[in-house]
């Protein structure tokens, strides 16, 4: 310790630098363990029964059809999302060839998919769905929308999973004399299955952060969709609604807390599937 | 044997065709944005447009200038803060972390990528605005309350891209520079950085992507003002934030115009898709 001591002494840029890596890494820490903590502390006293009430009045502004409608729309995002993605990334991992063209112009896209800010896909949806297929303020335009928004994040984790299958898994199906369809749906993609779920995960834990692409897509009722075609708001919507209203503090504290403890799950999800992906 | 061989051929279509959908929504994305946006453009006029520093949408002024500065500072503000302790913590992850901390910190800043952006809105309100308040004495939103906030946001993008491209790099490099003599430290900037320069571009990139396509986190920090900001204390809107605070009431040439103002955005955000191809492709 004291040599040590002594090394950075005669170092003063190394002893600087250490002085900063350590000082930004408290601060990071530090950062992450006060936002956290200081939503559960303040939020988890606000958590009270009539929030969870089945039907949303202005009294009690309840947040049960919020969570109902943030489930809804996970699902209905998913349903659509999951098999384009999924299917893209078995062409991309498995069909095409290098150096071809349409990958990389498909490859240009995805990057592009991926770097639109979620607002801009929320105008999109607005203009697309609400405006000219006149669907108005919609579940269904709403969860359109996310499906495209999500695309690029699942195709981009299940290729990756696609691509982590050893070689030797193909060899020996082709060897047995499987097609490479067979190949592909009884081999490998169980093999790849937890690294797909994972980014099918990251995904939902996307679509229930959402905001910025809800609210003018699916609007703002809060209730829950009678048809596919009314509107609707999750649970991220709810709570934007209870900031910009200026009166429902306490509130929100308590959807804040309830959307945490959801990320919280969904990441331990993704990467306890992670985790069992390295492992085999 | 025969209709295998046609299944296995019309399958390979079908997942062209899946395939092929991302390019479908990036050009139906475009066409509907610069359809709506360049009529209201061309209708304002692109100089008005653009340069114009008057928001008035009930004097028929629209003039984005002023959101186009403000977005500009917010993200510069969120680089300066978020860039540096975004690398060093990579750094700190890579070569200094205990196992038992890393165990701890590596899914905690998942975690932080993973908290919906209304929530550290949530957050920056009732915690950065009143501390600003109450050192500065101002109204306490402002640029600097809103670089701090997406100073923050940004940290888990570039730890998470820099971290993994500081372990891509040999180690050969590290160990030859220790063995030459060289401090840690000396080691790590002057050699391990250097050969992942291309990794931490890219989570540069990535963040600064980030930070200006950030809305909700933005609106409730940043007081809004359509005005050029004269201080990092003064209250300042960002084009997202525009289109979110005007998009429910707009009607005719002001919701177009607001349209215009996205493509705005979404040009930027183009260039810096470009800019980040570009690091890739020299880093391959």
């Amino acid at each position: 310790m004291k040599t040590k001591l002594q090394e950075y002494k005669n170092h003063p840029f190394s002893m600087l630098m250490f002085i900063l890596i350590i000082l930004s890494a408290v601060i990071m820490i530090g950062a992450m363990i006060f936002i956290i903590g200081y939503i559960l502390v303040r939020g988890i006293p606000n958590m009270k029964p009539e929030l969870f009430e089945w039907q949303f009045t202005s009294e009690n502004q309840s947040m049960m059809p919020a969570i109902i409608n943030t489930v809804l729309m996970t699902l209905c995002t998913l349903v659509m999302a999951v098999p384009v993605g999924v299917f893209s990334a078995i062409y991309l991992a498995e069909y095409s060839k290098k150096g071809s063209k349409i990958v990389k112009i498909i490859r240009m896209t995805v990057e592009t998919l991926s770097g639109i800010p979620s607002i801009v896909y929320g105008l999109f949806g607005f203009l697309a769905f609400v405006i000219a297929l006149r669907w108005q303020y919609s579940f269904i335009s709403g969860a359109i929308t996310l499906a495209i928004m999500v695309l690029p994040l699942i195709m981009r984790t299940t290729e990756e999973a696609l691509l982590a299958v050893p070689d030797s898994y193909r060899e020996g199906s082709y060897g047995l004399g499987a097609g490479k369809l067979r190949t592909i749906f009884k081999i490998i993609l169980p093999a790849a299955m937890p690294g797909i779920l994972a980014g099918v995960i990251l995904a939902v834990g996307r679509i229930v952060g959402e905001t910025a692409a809800l609210i003018f897509t699916a609007g703002t009722t809060a209730a829950v969709p009678e048809n596919i075609f009314s509107s609707t708001r999750t649970l991220a919507v709810h709570m934007y609604c209870l900031l910009s209203e200026g009166l429902y503090i306490d509130q929100a504290y308590a959807t804040a807390v309830v959307l945490l403890v959801m990320v919280i799950i969904i990441n331990a999800l993704s990467s306890f599937l992670a985790k069992k992906l390295t492992k085999n | 044997m025969k209709s295998n061989q046609l299944t296995e051929i019309i399958m390979k279509f079908v997942f062209l065709i899946f395939a092929c959908f991302s390019i479908v929504a990036v050009i139906v994305i475009c066409a509907f944005m610069f359809a709506n946006g360049f009529p209201a453009m061309a209708k304002i006029g692109f100089g008005n447009f653009l340069l114009g520093t008057e928001w008035r949408p009930g004097q028929n002024l629209f003039g984005i200038f002023p959101m186009i500065v403000g977005s500009i500072y917010v993200t510069a503000g969120a680089m300066i803060i978020g860039v540096p302790i975004g690398l060093l913590c990579a750094v700190f992850l890579t070569f200094y972390c205990p196992k038992k901390l890393y165990a701890f910190v590596k899914p905690v800043v998942g975690l932080l990528a993973g908290i919906p952006s209304i929530v550290y809105g949530f957050f920056g309100l009732v915690i950065i605005v009143p501390i600003i308040q109450n050192v500065f004495g101002t109204g306490g939103k402002g640029v600097l309350t809103a670089s701090i906030l997406l100073g923050i946001m940004i940290l888990p993008t570039i730890i998470e891209v820099s971290e993994s491209s500081l372990r891509a790099v040999p180690k050969q490099y590290f160990e030859g520079s220790l063995a030459l003599g060289a401090t840690k430290e000396r080691s790590i900037f002057k050699a391990v950085l250097v050969g992942g320069k291309s990794g931490v571009m890219s989570a540069v990139v990535l963040g600064l992507g980030r930070a200006i396509g950030e809305t909700m986190a933005v609106i409730m920090v940043a007081g809004n003002q359509a005005a050029i900001p004269k201080s990092v204390l003064s209250g300042v809107r960002t084009l997202t934030s525009n289109i979110v605070l005007e998009m429910a009431y707009a009607a005719d040439l002001h919701r177009e115009a607001l349209i215009a103002t996205a493509v705005v955005l979404f040009v930027f955000i183009l260039i810096i898709n470009i800019c980040l191809s570009m690091v890739k492709r020299r880093e391959s």
